[in-house]
């Protein structure tokens, strides 16, 4: 356990010494034919692993499509699972190329880490999870609880502030990892578990009897959660950034997995310029004219990422929420393919 | 015609000369030198390249961060603090705890190793097997596991705050942690500490004359009824004038917790548990060694001048067996405190917990943060072993090696 940051920091240390500041990402992922994507560790939703040992996940399958967009490959991805408090080292060194593990854009985190948040892939919000047997029915009737937190996350500064502004006592436990905070939150040590919404209800399905345990209302902040790149690579911080922004997209146009082949053959204006049979939009990129077939072919558009991984056809059953659609009542936007 | 005999250069600068080049004199010094300018020049480069690649990826960099405002909690704090204080305090609170977990773990390391050796050690056929489970089970399991074996195992057989285990109603277990009575200082206190000092100064006094007596003179004195008055006699009577030191806050059960009262957490003792189980397996073995190392016959004597078991052991083997147990005992101790790092996995606060976690996550930086802490664990290593250095020389000192 305490050996992963030390290690991380050296090998931050001893890469930053040799390599240079403008790294051309896409080169090196081209070369190695790999792409090295940093996940969270087990979450279900977002980045876990299935039975057959296959990654799954909103954030696994954003590195799909990049993967996808560049080599017509979904499965050339390498992923690297982080804790919360080791990610940032991991992309600093350069160990990974892409950071996609639920990671809330904040403005420190924007400018002091070397590192830029590429889109949002899922709006979230930090809640609070507690036994159904204890009783309470809003976050306010919780002084005095013993809380259950990961390490290294915005969590804790926001469960800092909440309890403060409302004059609320209560006493912290970090855990490194989420499977050992919920372990201690399912023994009794603490009354609360709190993380982001999304996390709650992940989690709460790794609990023995997920019905004895209730997400309390409140949503105490916002939880922008998207990918990151280094600093000094625009080229490449433009691919990450454009791979969400063709699956948004996709489903504005009613794009999806299955009928993307019928619908490359389309005469509309904007379909053409999507799938490249008009313009070279995929070149100026650094990629080719199929990118965006590329990329739904993989995983689908970003409603169909949702639904596979969080959504509807998911154990989480999460509803869209602020994640639909800008169109449709969500905040789902994404600039035009033009 | 006499020839003079050639004066041999002065001894200093032989000795500088050896001192600085070795068997290779002034050559060797050369080398010496050119490998230390050549080590700094890695070293600087090494620095100053990774400070230019920093700020070209603008990345922070720079020790102003520890003025910032934290913005989180921690669980234990042996110093006040709260979520406003600066990065500064949450290093301090987490050196407080690895501290005080190192402190307690040394020491109860110490007292279940030394037993156990002896138990090894004893002509009782089941207690020495015992000790062998003991010592063979433990050392032989790694650390981490069995540190979530005591906090899980603990936290499990323990109920929750409302069906705590209640003593006297002032003490109560849960799985929140022991919460016992706090004590709140009165005006008799200062006078109070006063004396107790006194007392042990005084006993530490009389106990070094009566051995001094014994020693040259030949003379026993019987001092223990000296040492009772001061201990108690006097604290008491202090007592009686300035009247008592100490008022006790009971706790008392209030919404999800206790409120009052002082608490130990659950993570603490899961944490001093198991590193000083873990490490009293070893310092058995370095016991047990120590002793085996006197020679057998040292017993013998022991016990033809008539001494019993015990005291042979205390008073001629373990004096001749601490010269060898010293040395690999500092390495233990050392262990024990760098093992305390493994408190993250449990969730107690320690240096590593918050600053090297938190602390780090939250501000990114890596390099100097990584750096103090390293910086800790080495100046915190280097003492515990200056002090145990300090000791065995006091041991060897009095055995007159």
């Amino acid at each position: 356990m305490k050996r992963v940051p030390l290690a991380l920091t050296l090998a931050a240390a001893a890469a930053l010494s040799v390599q240079a500041a403008s790294a051309q990402t896409l080169k090196t992922v081209t070369d190695r034919g790999m792409l090295s994507c940093g996940v969270s560790a087990g979450l279900p939703g977002f980045s876990s692993p299935d039975d057959k040992g296959n990654w799954t996940g909103i954030d696994v399958d954003v590195c799909r499509g990049i993967a996808a967009a560049i080599f017509d490959d979904p499965t050339k991805v390498k992923f690297v699972p982080l804790s919360a408090k080791d990610r940032f080292t991991a992309l600093q060194s350069g160990e990974i190329d892409v950071l996609s593990r639920n990671t809330t854009w904040t403005l420190s985190r924007d400018t002091s880490l070397g590192a830029n948040f590429t889109g949002v892939t899922y709006y979230d919000g930090q809640g609070f999870m507690v036994k159904k047997s204890l009783k309470v029915n809003s976050a306010l009737e919780l002084n005095s609880a013993s809380v259950c937190v990961q390490t290294g996350t915005t969590t804790e500064q926001n469960l800092a502030d909440y309890f403060k502004g409302n004059n609320m006592k209560y006493e912290v436990i970090a855990f490194a990892s989420a499977d050992e905070t919920v372990k201690a939150y399912e023994s009794g040590r603490c009354d609360v578990f709190t993380s982001d919404v999304s996390q709650l209800y992940a989690m709460r399905l790794k609990l023995a009897n997920p019905a004895d345990h209730v997400v309390l209302p409140e949503i105490i902040s916002k939880e922008p959660l998207g990918p990151m790149v280094r600093h000094g690579d625009d080229q490449w911080f433009d691919i990450v950034k454009w791979v969400l922004f063709a699956q948004i997209n996709a489903e504005e146009m009613g794009v999806t997995q299955k009928n993307v082949d019928e619908m490359a053959k389309s005469d509309k204006p904007d379909l053409k310029r999507a799938f490249g049979t008009d313009g070279n939009l995929g070149e100026q990129l650094g990629l080719t004219k199929d990118w965006f077939a590329r990329i739904i072919k993989a995983v689908g558009n970003y409603g169909e990422m949702f639904d596979r991984n969080v959504g509807a056809g998911s154990k989480l059953q999460i509803a869209r929420g602020l994640n639909q659609l800008w169109n449709k009542g969500g905040i789902q936007y994404a600039p035009p393919i033009r | 015609m006499t020839t003079e005999p050639r004066k041999p250069p002065p001894q200093y600068v032989l000795r500088v000369k050896r001192a600085l080049g070795g068997q290779a004199g002034w050559t060797g010094l050369a080398v010496q030198i050119l490998f230390a300018a050549v080590l700094a020049w890695v070293t600087y480069e090494i620095v100053a390249n990774a400070r230019a690649n920093l700020e070209t990826q603008r990345i922070a960099s720079g020790f102003g961060f520890l003025k910032n405002t934290a913005g989180f909690d921690v669980s234990q704090n042996l110093i006040s603090y709260t979520g406003s204080d600066t990065y500064t305090r949450v290093f301090l609170v987490g050196l407080l705890n690895t501290l005080l977990v190192s402190g307690i773990g040394i020491v109860f390391a110490t007292i279940i190793g030394f037993s156990i050796a002896l138990c090894r050690l004893s002509p009782n056929w089941l207690v020495s097997r015992l000790g062998e489970i003991y010592v063979e089970i433990v050392r032989n399991l790694p650390l981490l596991f069995q540190l979530l074996f005591w906090y899980l195992a603990v936290l499990a057989a323990l109920p929750g705050p409302r069906q705590s285990i209640n003593l006297f109603n002032a003490f109560f277990l849960s799985n929140r942690g022991l919460v016992i009575p706090r004590p709140i200082g009165q005006v008799g206190l200062d006078p109070f500490l006063v004396a107790v000092a006194i007392g042990i100064l005084g006993s530490l006094l009389l106990r070094g004359y009566a051995r001094r007596a014994l020693f040259q003179r030949g003379q026993a004195i019987r001092i223990w009824p000296y040492v009772l008055g001061l201990l108690i006699g006097l604290p008491t009577v202090t007592m009686l004038i300035f009247g008592v030191p100490l008022t006790f806050e009971l706790p008392q059960l209030k919404g999800f917790n206790f409120s009052g009262g002082s608490r130990v957490i659950p993570e603490l003792v899961a944490l001093v548990v198991a590193l000083s189980t873990y490490t009293a397996a070893f310092i058995a073995e370095i016991v047990r060694a120590g002793i085996l190392s006197v020679h057998k016959g040292q017993m013998e004597a022991g016990s033809s001048l008539g001494l019993s078991r015990g005291d042979t052991l205390r008073l001629i083997v373990m004096p001749q067996a601490m010269r060898v147990i010293v040395p690999p005992l500092t390495n233990q101790y050392l262990n024990l405190t760098k093992n305390s790092s493994l408190a993250v996995a449990i969730g107690y606060p320690d240096l590593v917990s918050v600053f090297a976690g938190t602390t780090l996550s939250q501000t990114g930086q890596a390099i100097e943060i990584i750096a103090i802490t390293m910086g800790v664990y080495l100046v915190l290593s280097l003492i515990t072993s200056a002090v145990m250095s300090v000791y065995g020389w006091r041991i060897n000192r009095s055995l007159g090696a």
